[in-house]
């Protein structure tokens, strides 16, 4: 199968400190690729690199065929193809729930008001929430904003969508709610890279884990290897802390 | 003639004040149309700076620095003054009301400017990614995200600021604008009382009361959610 995502070479730095040193990464097709690894490892920085919310400094990243670095780009068009989701949802606190789903369809799709909330509509329902159109991010608990993220994500009808640590501002409880959507999104096929601590939800779902280290990439493989029989030190350290 | 006598013959003559009246309104007509067009322009290009600024454009962000730091450190009335005497100098020269109006404009503009600016950065850059990441352009953001979550934040200290540079038309006496003041100034000298002064700071009540209390409402009215 072909690769949606594909990352090659990719380095990035704040000043002097680098965080990412050289990462090569394929994503087929349907595939949930997990990214794990301490705080400061860069995983949250190669995601934010996929739709250039950060600048790489070198290197290559393709998405779904397109080089999404060459200068003549159209940005705008090709973030349609890739979802985000956020650690913080990042909800517009100013619309409601059909309102943030919509914004880009209508401003960007140019779709019409009633296609717009028709689709709108339907990626809400999808995450659970079609009882919750009219409703405010504020009226919302974490679980049912974040599902809103999701949804917003969803209605682009993306070839990828990047998860951000969705779950770790999440009150425990309301957990479990976000993974059930994501576990889902998976199931219908949808191309995931997920970074977050859930590792359980790694094991149930995930097709590859990649473990991250000082912005590289140690070790990679299927959810029991990397979990059951993990090669390299670092892994095995960052997996011994995890349980205490 | 008691000192009481004396206070209220001086301070509130009803015949002079009657006289004075429609004076006093005549100005009034003037003071309320360059009060609108001061805050309309000045409110306007405000926000249309704090956009520019939003674009983080090096040279362009120092210049508006600059017109904000500069104008916001000028008294109006020595802005008045060098707009209406100095400027005829360079060729250019302007009358009473378009002195007073574009002094105004450009204080209220570079007051205007800082607090829009201070509201969007205070938008925080979540949503900017938010917005980004779902393919709307860098104007779209700011038109349909980042400014409805700033303005409602500026609300009350524009509003504060909006009054406080209207209420310097009053500075156009100086150069001989009528309005209220001038008005009422001139009508007390001619009448040798200080009624008309009086009449003067009814209408002023007249005039910003309503615009205060319109201000505490829309501060209450945008207060919600969040």
């Amino acid at each position: 199968m072909s690769a949606i995502l594909d990352i090659a070479g990719l380095h990035k730095s704040y000043g002097a400190n680098e965080v990412l040193a050289g990462i090569d990464l394929q994503v087929r097709e349907n595939e949930l690729v997990f990214v794990i690894g301490p705080s400061g490892s860069g995983k949250s920085t190669l995601l934010r690199c996929c739709n250039r919310l950060e600048e790489p400094d070198r290197g290559s990243i393709r998405v779904d065929g397109t080089d999404i670095l060459s200068p003549g780009v159209d940005l705008n068009r090709l973030r349609q193809k890739i979802g985000m989701v956020f650690q913080a949802f990042n909800l517009y606190p100013h619309m409601t729930a059909l309102g943030n789903v919509t914004l880009a369809l209508r401003r960007v799709q140019r779709l019409s008001r009633a296609e717009a909330d028709a689709r709108g509509a339907a990626a809400l329902r999808r995450v659970g929430l079609d009882d919750k159109l009219g409703a405010y991010p504020n009226e919302l608990s974490g679980g049912q904003q974040q599902r809103v993220g999701i949804a917003r994500a969803l209605a682009l009808e993306p070839r990828i969508v990047l998860f951000d640590e969705p779950t770790s501002a999440l009150d425990p409880e309301l957990v479990g709610g976000v993974l059930k959507v994501m576990r889902e999104l998976k199931d219908s096929g949808m191309t995931m890279v997920v970074v977050s601590h859930e590792m359980a939800f790694a094991r149930a779902a995930a097709d590859r884990v990649v473990f991250m280290d000082k912005g590289v990439i140690v070790e990679q493989g299927p959810p029991a290897e990397v979990f059951g029989a993990p090669r390299h030190e670092r892994l095995r350290e960052f997996l011994s802390r995890l349980d205490h | 003639m008691s000192t009481w006598d004396r206070f209220v013959f001086s301070f509130f003559n009803a015949d002079i004040a009657l006289q004075v009246l429609p004076l006093v309104a005549k100005g009034f007509v003037v003071t309320v149309q360059v009060a609108l067009a001061v805050i309309v322009a000045g409110v306007a290009a405000g926000l249309l700076l704090a956009v520019l600024r939003s674009f983080g454009v090096r040279p362009l962000d120092w210049a508006i620095v600059a017109f904000a730091d500069v104008m916001r450190a000028l008294p109006p009335l020595v802005v008045i003054i060098l707009l209406f005497f100095a400027l005829p100098f360079t060729g250019v020269s302007m009358g009473a009301f378009a002195a007073t109006w574009l002094a105004l404009t450009l204080v209220l503009a570079a007051f205007a400017e800082e607090i829009f600016w201070a509201g969007i950065l205070a938008v925080p850059r979540g949503q900017w990614e938010a917005a980004r990441s779902t393919g709307l352009s860098r104007l779209q953001t700011l038109g349909y995200v980042v400014l409805p979550q700033a303005v409602r934040m500026t609300v009350p200290p524009l509003t504060n600021r909006v009054i406080a540079t209207t209420k310097g038309t009053a500075l156009g006496s100086v150069v001989a604008l009528s309005e209220i003041l001038n008005q009422a100034s001139s009508a007390a000298s001619n009448a040798g009382n200080a009624t008309p002064l009086t009449v003067g700071a009814a209408a002023y009540l007249l005039l910003f009361l309503p615009v205060v209390i319109l201000g505490r409402w829309v501060e209450t009215r945008f207060a919600w959610r969040r």
